[in-house]
Order: structure tokens, then C-alpha cells, then sequence
């Protein structure tokens, strides 16, 4: 606070006898740059010089021997994308296989996660007793940090331990139990164990999202159709779900962008070696790196992913009618 | 709104199916916390037959969790109060001034919250490293490098609700303080920051909660001593022998004071999330 006592004196000294902020503000043009000066430089540090970086790097033959003294690595012009992208030999092939899972893992997640999401939020629209409560209880897994919650589901899907096999298994008889209980973290098991997870964290956030876009509608359009005799169920098709589209919209691209490029889940939930069926792509990449220290194809594979990504964004937006001025 | 009878039964049983696949992990954390180890090692059960506090003593020596709790609330504390700082000027900046850039600006810095963090990893471990050959200060492995690092991935949707927020503060408010003699930081930091301290404790709740569960960036940037709780819990819980009872007790542990804050700053917190989605 004490630093606010010098501009007062400056801009008296100016002598401005017209002092109205429209005219100040049109004096003082570095002003609003110098405010958004250290954001500019943190992101420029952390996020853009590093993207550019990236993309030099896909470009060179960065191996663990250059990584001190990158400079010296010799240039590989687009061979590391041509190995990406060569379906036929085993790096491009194991890439196309996880863009595969990630596709899938994707799919299911965001369309669970919105179902559900919109299954609570439609019907907790009415107030009943409890409401409040739930509302809040819903909320509690986007609360809980990440690695707590994964590490909770990692011991739930432990096979000899865990409450899954238990309670399928001793409970309800629908799997094996002692040495024929099935493994959830390790086969063809754990992508079933990887969306479920993945589900449980994000449809809380389709709830909140959904939730608030359903107290914008307006309560007279509910009036107006019970006028004119329609029913709940015509309600939700008429006014609650056109009503809501906006707000999918932007929901699942949301979603799209965080699930896609979800590292966090799979990590915690696997560890240092996902398994082959819940080898999502930031896992792949991250190990192609970092197993093999081989920076330049990672970099490489992470720009392949960026561009997807980014075309995947602008066919989202333009198919469905939203404008830059919106985001 | 007209309610046909079969929505009140169609409500409890979605409703109720939604609570117990919410419920179950939580209801593990906490009653596998405060069970014995014996317990945990054998088939599960529902109820534990003995309750015991002694996994949150034990698991303080079975890991060195004091200096992963150090590690992870001395780099998301100084990220937030950076973030939210720098937060406060830039979103001022964007709110009440019309300049060349501005949009280029906002689109940019929101874009890159988009972005897959993987893509930024390879280059920053590498930025990071070179920086500490060439100039001696150490931001890999180091708490200063992690901290800087989290502070800049709340910083977009900082930025983003801040501006909102304070577009919602009558400009009067500031025009007044600056007829007081005030500059417009003065204005801002006299008038404006006071004015809108729910939406800064949101964005501070916001910060701290996306630093203190990061999982990918610690990873890579910190090493044995500057280990933060995510990677510490993450590497111990993927191990083969592992005391699950203990791990629950951490898990509670570190999850209580984020979902109690989160809780009762949520109603700010969830405006201003939700904002942008609905707007």
C-alpha cells in the first residue's frame, strides 16, 4: 500500500485541469502494458517460449548426450515426423495405437461425464429436502486433489485388497474370487478401471457447469409451456435441453481438451509403466521421451498432438456456429 | 414446473446410484485410514472390526511425508500469492483499459490453458536445465522453478475471472478515488482489490487447489529433495508392499483443508467458473 503515494503526486504535477479518467486514461498509454507486463513474461517463460522451443526441438536429434548442450545436436530435418507418422514401422505403430485408446478412453469419458452431469443437474432442478446437501456432497471428488482420490481408486482396484473384486466378486458373484479374481490395473481390465476413475472426477464438472446453465433459463418459458399443457418429459426436450446447448457446447470441448490430454489419471493410477490397453497419449509421449531420453521424436509426436488438437477445435467451433468473440 | 409421478421415484434411484459411486472411494479413504494393517492386507471388509489413529502417526516415518507437505505448501502458497498478484494488475489492466493488444492478449493467454502440458515439459525440463549451466540460478530440481512454473497455470483463468469481476465493479467506484487524488493504481489497489475480495479469494482457492495437486510438471522438475506430495504418494502407493491403510491416512490428510476450503468458498468460486461456460 505505501507504494500508492507517488502517482497521486505525479498526476498533479501533470496540472491537468480536466481530470476526467477517459482523458487520463488516453495520456497514459504504457500504463495498461506495464499492468499486464509480469503476466506477459510468465507466460512467455513457461508457455509460448517453450512451444517454440518444442517445435525446434522435433526438429533436431536430441538424444541424452545433447541434452546440456543442446545447440550441438545435429539437425533432423522431419525425420522425427516421418518416424511418428510411419504407421508401419513399431514407433509409428505404437503411436497409432494409443491415439486409438486415447480416442476411445475420450469417447466414453466425456459422454459419461456429460450424461451424468446432466442426469443430476435435470433432476435436481426442482427443490426437494436434501438438495443442498447432495449438491455439495457431488462436488467433493473435483475438490479432492487429484492424487488423493487416484491413489483411493488404485487401492480399490488392488486385486487381493481391493473393495472392487470384493464386492464383485464376494458380494455379488459376478467375477471369480481368491485365485480367479480378476485384475484391474494390469490387461485388458484396466481401460474399464481408467474410465471409470476419469468419469468419477470429471462428471462433478459437468454437474456444476450444467447446474448453473439451468438457473439462466428463464422461469417464464417453464410457465408458458405448462400453460399450453405440455409435459415434463416435453419440457426437457422443448425448453431445457435447446436451452442448454450453448452451454453443452462449451462443456464438451472443455471436457474434450482435459480428458484428451489427461497424464494425471493414468500416471497415478498405473505408475511409471501404463498397460498397454490404458496407454493414453501424454503417458506414450512422456515415456518415448523419458525411457528413452529420444527428446526430439517426443517433441515431435507432442506438436502432432497440439496440431490435432487444434484442428479438432476448429471444426468444433465452426460446426457448431461459435465465434472467437465468444471463447 | 409440472412433475409427473414417476420423476419423484426415476429422481431417488439415479440420485441414489449417483451418491453411492460418489461416496465409495470417500467412505475407503476414510474408514481404511483408521484401520489397523492387518486389516488392509487381507480381503477387504466393510467395516473395520478395530479403529486405530496409529496410521497417521506411522506414516510419517514410513515416508518422509513432512518434507513432501513442506515441499508442496511452501510452492503452492508462493504461487498463489504470485499468481493472484500478478492476476490483479493484468485483469485490472484488461478491465478497465481499451488498448491495441488487448484481445490478442486474453485469447492467447486462455489458449494456452487448452494446451496438452506435455508439449511445454520437454522444452522447460530443457529450458530450465540450460538456464541453471548458463546463469548458476537453479530452477530445475529447485522450488523456485516448480513455483513459477504453477504459478502461470492458474494465471489464465485468474486473469479471466478477475476481469470479470472487477467489470462488475461500478467504474464510478475508481473514478471517485482517482478525483481523490488517486492514480489508477491507487484506484485499484484502494478501492478495487477491497471491493473484490470474494472473487480474490476464489482465484486464490482456485491457485492453490491447481498447485497443490499437480502431478506431471513436479514429476519431471523435482528431484529427492524438493519431491512434492503428489509425486511422494504417487511413487510410494505404485510400489509392491505398500501400507494402504497409511496411504488412505495421508490421503485424508492432504484432501481435508482443500475440500474445506473448497466447500465454503465454493459459492464464489463456482460463479466464476461457471461464468464464461454460461455467458
Amino acid at each position: 500500500m505505501t507504494s500508492t503515494t507517488s502517482p497521486p503526486a505525479v498526476e498533479r504535477a501533470a496540472g491537468e485541469p480536466d481530470r476526467r479518467p477517459a482523458r487520463s486514461r488516453r495520456k497514459r498509454p504504457a500504463l495498461p502494458y506495464l499492468l499486464l507486463l509480469p503476466a506477459l513474461l510468465f507466460e512467455l517463460l513457461i508457455h509460448i517460449v517453450p512451444m517454440f522451443v518444442g517445435i525446434g526441438m522435433s526438429l533436431l536429434h536430441l538424444t541424452q548426450f545433447f541434452i546440456r548442450n543442446w545447440s550441438a545436436a545435429p539437425g533432423a530435418g522431419l525425420s522425427n515426423y516421418r518416424l511418428a507418422v510411419d504407421f508401419h514401422a513399431p514407433v509409428g505403430a505404437a503411436l497409432l495405437r494409443s491415439f486409438w485408446t486415447t480416442v476411445k478412453f475420450t469417447v466414453l469419458s466425456v459422454g459419461l461425464s456429460c450424461l451424468f452431469g446432466m442426469a443430476a443437474a435435470v433432476l435436481m432442478q426442482g427443490s426437494f429436502r436434501g438438495r443442498g446437501l447432495l449438491r455439495t456432497l457431488f462436488l467433493v471428488p473435483y475438490a479432492l486433489p487429484l492424487y488423493a482420490a487416484v491413489i483411493t481408486w488404485a487401492f480399490m482396484l488392488q486385486r487381493d485388497n481391493g473393495l472392487v473384486n470384493h464386492l464383485l466378486g464376494d458380494d455379488l458373484h459376478v467375477v471369480g474370487t481368491n485365485t480367479h479374481a480378476p485384475f484391474w490395473l494390469i490387461g485388458g481390465n484396466s481401460f474399464v478401471s481408467l474410465v471409470a476413475v476419469s468419469v468419477w472426477r470429471s462428471w462433478p464438472f459437468a454437474f456444476l457447469i450444467l447446474m448453473a446453465g439451468l438457473q439462466n433459463i428463464p422461469a417464464d418459458l417453464y410457465e408458458a409451456s405448462a400453460l399450453d399443457g405440455a409435459s415434463w418429459w416435453r419440457q426437457l426436450r422443448s425448453v431445457t435441453l435447446p436451452m442448454l446447448r450453448p452451454v453443452n457446447q462449451v462443456l464438451v470441448l472443455v471436457l474434450f481438451l482435459w480428458t484428451f490430454n489427461d497424464f494425471n489419471t493414468p500416471y497415478v493410477l498405473f505408475g511409471k509403466s501404463a498397460p498397454l490397453q490404458a496407454d493414453l497419449i501424454s503417458i506414450h509421449i512422456y515415456q518415448s521421451s523419458f525411457v528413452t531420453w529420444n527428446f526430439g521424436s517426443g517433441s515431435a509426436m507432442s506438436v502432432l498432438l497440439l496440431l490435432f488438437l487444434l484442428l479438432v477445435t476448429a471444426v468444433y467451433l465452426v460446426s457448431t456456429g461459435r465465434r472467437r468473440s465468444d471463447v | 414446473m409440472s412433475e409427473p409421478r414417476w420423476l419423484r421415484s426415476v429422481r431417488w434411484i439415479v440420485l441414489g446410484l449417483l451418491t453411492i459411486f460418489t461416496l465409495t472411494p470417500l467412505y475407503v479413504m476414510v474408514s481404511s485410514a483408521l484401520k489397523p494393517l492387518d486389516e488392509v492386507q487381507g480381503a477387504f471388509h466393510w467395516v473395520p472390526t478395530t479403529l486405530t489413529l496409529r496410521p497417521f502417526v506411522d506414516i510419517w516415518k514410513t515416508i518422509p511425508l513432512g518434507r513432501y507437505f513442506l515441499n508442496s505448501l511452501v510452492v503452492s502458497a508462493s504461487a498463489t500469492v504470485l499468481s493472484v498478484t500478478i492476476a490483479i494488475f493484468a485483469a485490472y489492466s484488461i478491465s478497465r483499459f481499451r488498448f491495441p493488444g488487448r484481445r490478442v492478449f486474453s485469447v492467447t493467454v486462455l489458449s494456452t490453458q487448452m494446451f496438452p502440458g506435455i508439449l511445454f515439459l520437454l522444452p522447460l525440463f530443457l529450458i530450465f536445465v540450460n538456464i541453471g549451466e548458463a546463469t548458476g540460478v537453479q530452477l530445475y530440481g529447485s522450488r523456485l522453478g516448480l513455483t513459477i512454473t504453477y504459478l502461470t497455470f492458474s494465471l489464465p483463468f485468474s486473469i479471466w475471472m478477475l476481469a470479470g469481476y472487477f467489470d462488475s465493479i461500478p467504474r464510478e467506484l475508481d473514478e471517485a478515488a482517482q478525483v481523490d487524488g488517486n492514480g489508477p493504481v491507487g484506484a485499484l489497489l484502494r478501492v478495487v482489490v477491497p471491493a473484490a475480495m470474494p472473487g480474490i479469494v476464489a482465484v486464490a482457492i482456485y491457485a492453490f487447489m491447481t498447485a497443490w495437486g499437480e502431478v506431471l510438471f513436479a514429476s519431471v522438475l523435482t528431484n529427492d529433495s524438493t519431491r512434492t506430495l503428489s509425486i511422494g504418494l504417487q511413487e510410494y502407493s505404485t510400489q509392491t508392499d505398500v501400507y494402504w491403510n497409511q496411504v488412505m491416512a495421508a490421503a485424508l490428510v492432504v484432501s481435508t483443508p482443500i475440500v474445506i476450503g473448497f466447500l465454503l468458498l465454493q459459492r464464489y468460486l463456482v460463479a466464476g467458473l461457471t461464468a464464461g461456460a454460461v455467458k
